[in-house]
């Protein structure tokens, strides 16, 4: 049922892609081009949570680790007028609080739940506090123009001129689904995250494997963060962003845990936003902003209803691992 | 060094309590060592300190010579030592190649050669004559299969020590056979076997050495040849055991408990339990055979009222049971022993004695009116704690101080203390030890001979086979068949239970 669902979704999108573009092409490609950029910080963001709860850990604190990286990101950028270091202070801090959470979660044991909010009210907390204005970054990430492909037609538009963290992101997504699926560490994660303990009698560490998923999940949550304050919009603003780690967990579940799965949702998530400005913008349709910038929320929660008790998410998630049991 | 394993003087504390205390033994290549002893004699915790599973206190574990580390469990299968455990360690959602290969994966430039590993899960399933299909997903495979995986994961890595932790428990009497089997074939090849149970009449037909283990104490080693069933048995309890249970011939009266046509779904929605009909008449034991997951525990839940019906009625002496009703069956006069007596049996938080009113406390003389009658409450507690031999020091104590088989016992006491119409006993000596199993299986049948109707649903079969008076198997939420007691043949039912025809 789920499988046709989707087939359908990819037919119609394709459908009316051939459509517009028959109507309009610059505008057309220039739609989907926007789609792609207000897709990927929810995929990298989704990838966090598939990196974590793959291995059975919950993390709820992907806003927070998004939020804080974007801060840091973009006033350590600022301060020192130099992005690279900034995008490298992002990636960094993510490092830092996925280790956090790790520590919370993993050693301590703590109901995941919670640390996750602890990450994310800790987050809020200290990038409004330390907010000031009249900082900005000397530019933002270039784009790049893709040679050869950048003149293609229909296609060029599309993929060409994104930033390097789009087309690194994009890469380490299929990167990630590979090393899931083919590789001894994702096997090993995979099971981790189902039955910890077939994991530990076949000499797999638990712990040490938890605590590396989860601390590199920071660190793509840190990128995901640069990208926002560096390569998107190239600010930083209190709340800045605006529960797009929350709606990552949903586009997670909606992919179904798979790096690939979720990168198709958070394409699906773009493509709508996309499409909504780009009615506004030509004034096809007359809705208050406000509903617009309730669009991702909306979908959150129907595509939350729609696939409530339908998937089935790793075994193990949200359980610490107890080793020795009497 | 001759020896595969050597244990000296291993000790592990879980708090106060002396899990191991200053034991040894070894396991020389080629011979198959039981290790028997009752639940929580410190069984699971000895081979689990072997394996790294467990890390001991003090005390030294020497594979072939060398001295392992504690709680290291890498470097115990490096060392040549395979487990399988008593839940299996594998994971449900993947094939048995995956299970096969985790945490030793063949790899080339860092993926993993699927095609290579399932070439050898073949060949070694081969290899070893058991038969797996290298792409079944587990979730799938019964357990007897599941557990041959166990086996081959642990081949895999080249064991020269097997240790099997209560491999039997959830095999059906062919699969036991044919795992046995499988230990000597293994033996005969030079693996040193190193196996748990509390089944007697397995380490007569396998082992070469018996060491008895009783509370976390190195009692005794024997061997087969030298003992007895009987003799193993007092060894493990440390005093005699009636091993079979003495009741007279059964003298059942009207039909008390009638099932018709029920139909009940389990958890995934799955029909379960499907069209079932049968009576159980007053004064007699109608024991349910079978291997576990084929509709047993919807059965009992359904007639309890735990769980929907969703066609079918149950009768209890002439009258209708409602659907989803536990108090009604209740004061209907069923009594229910679950199956999962931490889950459904107690409240661990609570006392004993309350835990013994626990279906009872608003009723006369517990309650009156509204108001509880705790008196009446710690006087019936400290009566049934002697009654029913419960060990405590006080029945005021909480339920979670107790041991399994005394928790056991208190389910049991307040469930057979009143005068009940019918009995539905779900695993009644579910992780008990010798003695307690003993003392229930009277309980049960002092209940029969007051006139009870008992439904007894066991997966152990010789539990079924020596207290009841007619036997039921089921197989696939169907009975399959129907035994009095006496014309009941064991390798039949095992057959039925496995799903043959009858």
């Amino acid at each position: 049922m789920r499988i046709q669902t989707r087939y359908l979704v990819a037919i119609f999108s394709l459908l009316a892609f051939a459509y517009f573009y028959s109507r309009d092409g610059l505008v057309t490609t220039s739609v989907v081009y926007t789609a792609i950029q207000f897709a990927l910080p929810l995929a990298l963001a989704a990838m966090v949570g598939v990196m974590c709860e793959r291995t059975g850990v919950v993390n709820i604190g992907i806003e927070g680790t998004m939020l804080i990286s974007a801060f840091s990101a973009f006033f350590i950028g600022a301060i020192v007028q130099d992005t690279v270091i900034g995008l490298v202070t992002g990636i960094a801090t993510g490092m830092v609080v996925g280790l956090l959470l790790a520590l919370m979660s993993v050693s301590w044991k703590m109901d995941q739940i919670i640390a996750g909010v602890i990450i994310n009210i800790m987050a809020a907390g200290l990038t409004s506090f330390l907010y000031s204005q009249n900082y900005s970054i000397p530019s933002t990430l270039s784009p790049i123009d893709i040679p050869i492909i950048g003149t293609w037609p229909i296609i060029g538009p599309i993929i060409s001129f994104h930033g390097p963290i789009t087309y690194f992101g994009i890469l380490f997504i299929i990167g990630l689904w590979v090393a899931l699926y083919k590789t001894p560490w994702g096997l090993r994660s995979r099971a981790v995250g189902e039955h910890p303990s077939s994991a530990d009698t076949a000499g797999v560490s638990v712990i040490k494997l938890r605590y590396l998923n989860v601390t590199l999940a920071g660190a793509v949550g840190g990128l995901a963060g640069s990208y926002l304050a560096l390569e998107a919009v190239g600010i930083f603003e209190r709340g800045f962003t605006a529960g797009k780690g929350f709606t990552a967990l949903a586009i997670m579940i909606f992919g179904r845990w798979n790096p690939l799965g979720a990168f198709a949702a958070a394409i699906f998530f773009g493509l709508a936003q996309a499409v909504t400005n780009q009615l506004m913008i030509d004034e096809v349709v007359q809705i208050p902003q406000q509903f617009i910038n309730m669009l991702p929320y909306v979908l959150t929660i129907a595509i939350l209803a729609i696939s409530a008790g339908k998937v089935r998410p790793p075994a193990a998630e949200g359980i610490p691992y107890e080793k020795e049991k009497a | 060094m001759s020896q595969l394993l050597e244990i000296e003087n291993l000790t592990k504390f879980f708090g106060s309590v002396h899990a191991n205390d200053q034991i040894s033994l070894s396991v020389a290549p080629g011979e198959i060592v039981a290790l028997l002893g009752e639940n929580g004699a410190g069984k699971s915790t000895l081979v689990k300190s072997v394996f790294g599973l467990v890390k001991p206190d003090s005390g030294t574990i020497k594979v072939k010579g060398k001295e392992i580390p504690y709680g290291d469990t890498a470097t115990a299968i490096t060392n040549g030592v395979g487990m399988v455990h008593q839940h299996f360690q594998l994971v449900p959602v993947m094939t048995v190649t995956e299970n096969l290969i985790l945490g030793d994966e063949p790899t080339s430039t860092g993926f993993i050669k699927m095609r290579k590993a399932r070439k050898d899960a073949e060949e070694i399933s081969e290899r070893f004559g058991l038969a797996v299909n290298p792409d079944a997903v587990i979730e799938d495979l019964p357990v007897g299969m599941a557990q041959r995986v166990e086996i081959l994961k642990a081949l895999r890595r080249d064991v020269s020590l097997l240790i099997l932790d209560e491999p039997t428990a959830v095999l059906t009497p062919q699969e036991t056979d044919e795992l046995l089997e499988v230990l000597r074939n293994l033996a005969k090849k030079g693996v040193g076997v190193l196996f748990i149970t509390h089944k007697l009449r397995e380490v007569m037909a396998v082992a070469d050495r018996v060491v008895v283990l009783r509370n976390g104490k190195l009692v005794g080693t024997t061997s087969p040849k030298e003992s007895s069933e009987a003799k193993l048995a007092q060894m493990m309890v440390g005093r005699e055991v009636v091993l079979d249970v003495e009741k007279d011939i059964a003298t059942p009266g009207q039909a008390a408990l009638i099932v018709s046509g029920m139909s009940v779904l389990d958890d995934r929605k799955l029909e379960a339990v499907k069209a079932i009909s049968f009576e159980v008449k007053s004064g007699e034991i109608l024991g349910i055979a079978g291997v576990e997951g084929n509709g047993q525990r919807e059965l009992v839940e359904a007639i309890c009222g735990m769980r929907n019906r969703i066609s079918g009625s149950v009768r209890l002496l002439g009258s209708d049971l409602p659907n989803l009703n536990p108090k009604a069956a209740h004061q209907a006069g069923i009594s229910h022993i679950p199956e999962d007596r931490e889950k459904h049996g107690l409240v661990s938080s609570y006392s004993i004695a309350e835990n013994l009113v626990l279906n009872r406390y608003d009723e006369i003389p517990f309650a009156n009116g509204w108001l509880r009658n705790l008196s009446a409450v710690s006087d019936n507690g400290a009566k049934l704690v002697s009654d029913f031999d419960i060990r405590t020091p006080s029945a005021s104590l909480p339920a979670s101080s107790l041991s399994g088989g005394n928790k056991q016992k208190t389910v049991v006491a307040r469930e057979l203390s009143q005068d009940r119409k019918v009995v539905v006993a779900a695993q009644p000596t579910r992780g008990v030890d010798v003695g307690s199993i003993e003392f229930i299986h009277k309980q049960l049948i002092a209940a029969r001979d007051k006139g009870a109707a008992i439904l007894l649903v066991s997966a152990e079969l010789d539990e079924v086979l020596s207290l009841s008076d007619r036997i039921a198997v089921i197989y696939g939420g169907k009975i399959v068949a129907t035994f009095n007691s006496k014309s009941a043949d064991r390798a039949e039912i095992g057959r039925l239970m496995a799903g043959s025809q009858a």
